[in-house]
């Protein structure tokens, strides 16, 4: 077991990488993950490993596709805008299978946004983002000490499944410090023998995602499928906070949200309110049966994010129409506070619809007056 | 009996998918062979590009990947930094080098990447159907320039090598062409030079190959060869534009 | 035991330092700590601001709409943050730099006259030392001898430097401590 530090989201997230034995980094910079470029630029040379600043994130995410096929661990990071920008070799990645992780620390959008945290990228996220029926597994952590698991997590997956693995964090968890622990873990040597890595004796390796034969691409798209079918099954990760059993409402967030809630249960909880908190930690594969069955005995949700309702879909289909599901969240970089999330989970138990974005002006004053 | 020729070890025995009068098919046999020669055909890989040459991945007898538009250098970038050991070339069009891929192929060529990139320029699109490119003529007729191309509308053809050629980055940059016999001769010892450089690790190279398309110029094989001749290459000046010999560009360079 | 504090300045001020050390100093005690700084062209020039939790429990939120403690370091600052402590809560005032005081009197007003302090040691650049001091001595969230340790460790390299950092922070220490007194009697 290593020792405690005090690390940087960004700087743990580029250390857990190469942890995992990623051997190479190509990325480019932008806020709020540039610490991330900056970190490894020093700390890659030093264990032998190859960090290049790409001329954009187009070509830094099929350097990506290069080296992925070349058989090493690689990944990138960057924030919204720039994993637009790589939807193209992401979705280039999935129909060649090459495994490879990308980290999206999210900023507010659409467009050139803000710099401030978000979750406005959920659906690109969770629905694959490019072009083409293909899925990303999503991680997403609400900690520094989660984010650098979830990346040795993520390299072990996409290595399992061939396929690119998305870590979504945001603004907060990319710039906050706080203690991580590197854990010991056996470097799994996974053997890719499809991997063009000179043709010696052995037929050649071909890395492709074109098929002009039709019956042939729909055999690739259902193996494709079976392969996603597996990752639902498999790879659902969610955690469960507080109260279970009856609840007068359960709170469902993710990402650093959802650290905002856990202190709201903690506050309403000493009130003797009966709430729990449903933390998806995997967003794609959704833990939809987990949360149907937290939700069982719940008399409403509130769902709380940091854009104008995305994951709700997933979080209305999980339930099924069983339990009334609200929606409270806040945008453009405000992150909502445990006052404010306590304070709409009260008014949903007393009965009062919550569907608002941002009808809270003066709130935080009006709270604390 | 003696053996006085045989198929490349570089090219896999499958019939090609180019049109009749195609150049690719010599192209694509002039660089097996120099992957043969230079015995590097366990170590080589190959990126294959959208365009005509999109297959090529079936062609040639080596590890191969293919890219997305434009992108092959931006792979052979990714391949090469994690595996040095590897010799990596990228085979493109027009469209694919000089429009949508352009960042990937100038920043490539200014980090000096020790890749082999071999560019085909037809002067037109061919896979989608005789579009213009970056690189047809002024005048020349293509199915989106059907008055031919207006060099006030979209400006003149690039001519790439000179472009690279600017840059401070010592590299070898060479144009030649497919068109004739002679020119293979010249063509193959270019490609092998540009193989050489890479194995040597001394710089960037690329070869410009001036390629015909009969199918989509609406000409003959002989007919489109001579065409080449009278109107590419008076654009398109053979030779070496430039070596690592040269070493860096200078300003006085910039000068002249 | 939960502590939350916001230090904010101009950029320059070093109150990301001061954040630093302190979430440092907790994390050597062996609590759990969080430090969450603003980021972005705020970081520029700008006001500059960052949020530190320690606790005996795992953190959940890093932000909060009233901390229990601020310490502002210039106008702008009390302006933004004054009003956000919270009722009971403690707000530390750079009264080197800023005439106004809070009209609270429901929290503990603490002025400490931070770059005279740093100035009278030296350089007014330590004044965020007597500020990180004036908090910690008010609080005792951290011992004096596990921030020293930090200070030791960042400008251990430049002797005048850590000593005049040493001296401003045990002068601000001080400060904090004599000024809660002196606003808790104000108080009853």
């Amino acid at each position: 077991m290593g020792e405690k530090k005090l690390l940087k989201g960004c700087e743990a997230i580029g250390e857990a990488a190469i942890q995992a034995g990623a051997k190479a980094f190509f990325g480019y910079p932008i806020t709020p993950q540039s610490e991330v470029p900056e970190y490894l630029s020093k700390r890659l040379p030093e264990v032998g490993g190859v960090f290049l600043q790409a001329e954009s994130e187009v070509a830094a995410s099929n350097m990506l596709y290069g080296a992925a096929g070349a058989g090493v661990r690689i990944f990138t990071t960057t924030s919204s805008p720039g994993y637009s920008l790589m939807q193209e070799a992401v979705s280039y990645m999935a129909g060649s299978e090459l495994p490879c992780v990308i980290v999206n620390i999210v900023r507010g959008g659409p467009g050139l946004g803000g710099i401030l945290p978000g979750q406005g990228d959920y659906k690109q996220a969770t629905r694959g983002g490019g072009h083409g029926d293909y899925r990303t597994p999503v991680l997403a952590p609400s900690t520094v000490q989660e984010a650098a698991d979830l990346m040795i997590d993520a390299f072990d997956i996409a290595d399992k499944y061939r396929n690119p693995v998305l870590v979504l964090g945001d603004g907060l968890i990319g710039q906050m410090m706080e203690p991580v622990e590197f854990k010991q873990r056996s470097t799994q040597v996974v053997e890719k023998p499809w991997a063009t890595t000179g043709a010696k004796g052995r037929p050649p390796n071909i890395v492709n995602s074109l098929y002009l034969d039709a019956p042939t691409l729909e055999r690739h798209n259902i193996k494709l499928k079976a392969k996603y079918d597996a990752i639902e099954k498999d790879e659902r990760r969610w955690e469960e906070y507080g109260n279970t059993g009856k609840l007068d409402i359960l709170l469902v967030a993710y990402g650093t949200v959802a650290r905002v809630c856990k202190t709201a249960v903690d506050e309403m909880t000493k009130q003797g309110i009966r709430v729990g908190l449903f933390r998806p930690i995997s967003l794609y594969p959704f833990p939809d049966a987990e949360l149907r069955s937290a939700a069982r005995q719940a008399k409403a949700i509130l769902d709380i994010e940091l854009s104008t309702g995305q994951m709700i879909d997933d979080v209305k289909a999980a339930v099924e129409g069983r339990v009334p599901v609200h929606y409270y969240g806040r945008v453009g970089g405000i992150v909502c506070t445990p006052e404010e999330v306590a304070f709409h989970a009260g008014r949903v138990i007393k009965g009062e619809q919550v569907y608002t974005i941002g009808e809270y002006a003066g709130l935080v004053t009006a709270l604390t007056a | 009996m003696e053996l006085v020729f045989k198929n490349t070890t570089g090219l896999v025995s499958v019939p090609r998918h180019y049109c009749p009068g195609c150049t690719h098919g010599v192209i694509h046999r002039m660089v097996a062979e120099v992957i043969e020669e230079l015995g590097v055909r366990e170590s080589a890989v190959g990126i294959s590009p959208v365009g005509c040459s999109v297959i090529a991945y079936n062609y040639f007898n080596c590890d191969m990947q293919q890219a997305a538009h434009g992108r092959a250098p931006a792979l052979a970038t990714g391949i090469k930094r994690v595996r040095p050991d590897l010799t990596v070339f990228t085979y493109q069009g027009d469209g694919d080098l000089a429009s949508i891929g352009t960042a990937e192929t100038v920043q490539a060529a200014n980090r000096g990447e020790k890749v082999t990139v071999i560019f085909v320029n037809n002067a037109i699109y061919g896979m989608t159907g005789g579009q213009m490119a970056p690189t047809t003529m002024p005048g020349q007729v293509t199915t989106t320039s059907p008055a031919g191309r207006d060099v006030n509308h979209c400006g003149y053809p690039i001519r790439v090598v000179e472009l690279l050629a600017t840059l401070r980055t010592p590299a070898y940059l060479v144009r030649v062409s497919a068109h004739d016999e002679v020119h293979l001769v010249q063509a193959k010892q270019a490609i092998r030079k540009a193989f050489r450089y890479q194995l040597e690790g001394r710089c960037f190279s690329f070869v410009e190959v001036l390629s015909i398309c009969p199918t989509n110029w609406g000409l003959s094989p002989a007919e489109a060869s001579q065409w080449l001749a009278n109107t590419m290459i008076p654009y398109y000046p053979l030779g070496e534009i430039k070596t690592p010999d040269d070493g860096p560009v200078t300003e006085a360079h910039h000068a002249q | 035991m939960l502590s939350e504090v916001t230090f904010a300045g101009f950029g320059g001020q070093g109150v990301m330092l001061a954040g630093k050390i302190l979430a440092h100093a907790g994390l050597d005690e062996g609590h759990e700590v969080v430090w969450l700084p603003s980021y972005g062209p705020e970081m520029r020039g700008g006001t500059a601001y960052c949020n530190v939790v320690i606790s005996d429990k795992p953190i959940g939120s890093p932000i909060f709409a009233a901390p229990a403690a601020v310490v502002v370091m210039n106008r702008p600052s009390l302006d933004k943050f004054g009003s956000r402590v919270k009722p009971g809560g403690l707000l530390i005032i750079n009264s080197s730099l800023i005439d106004a005081t809070s009209d609270r009197t429901d929290i503990h007003v603490v002025r400490v006259p931070c770059n005279e302090i740093a100035q009278g040691f030296g350089s007014a650049k330590a004044a965020n030392m007597a500020a990180l001091g004036a908090y910690c001595g008010a609080t005792k969230v951290v011992t004096v001898d596990s921030v020293k340790a930090l200070v030791k460790e960042t400008f251990g390299a430049k002797p005048k430097v850590l000593d005049l950092n040493y001296k401003t922070l045990e002068r601000g220490w001080q400060a904090g401590e004599e000024g809660l007194a002196a606003a808790k009697k104000k108080i009853k």
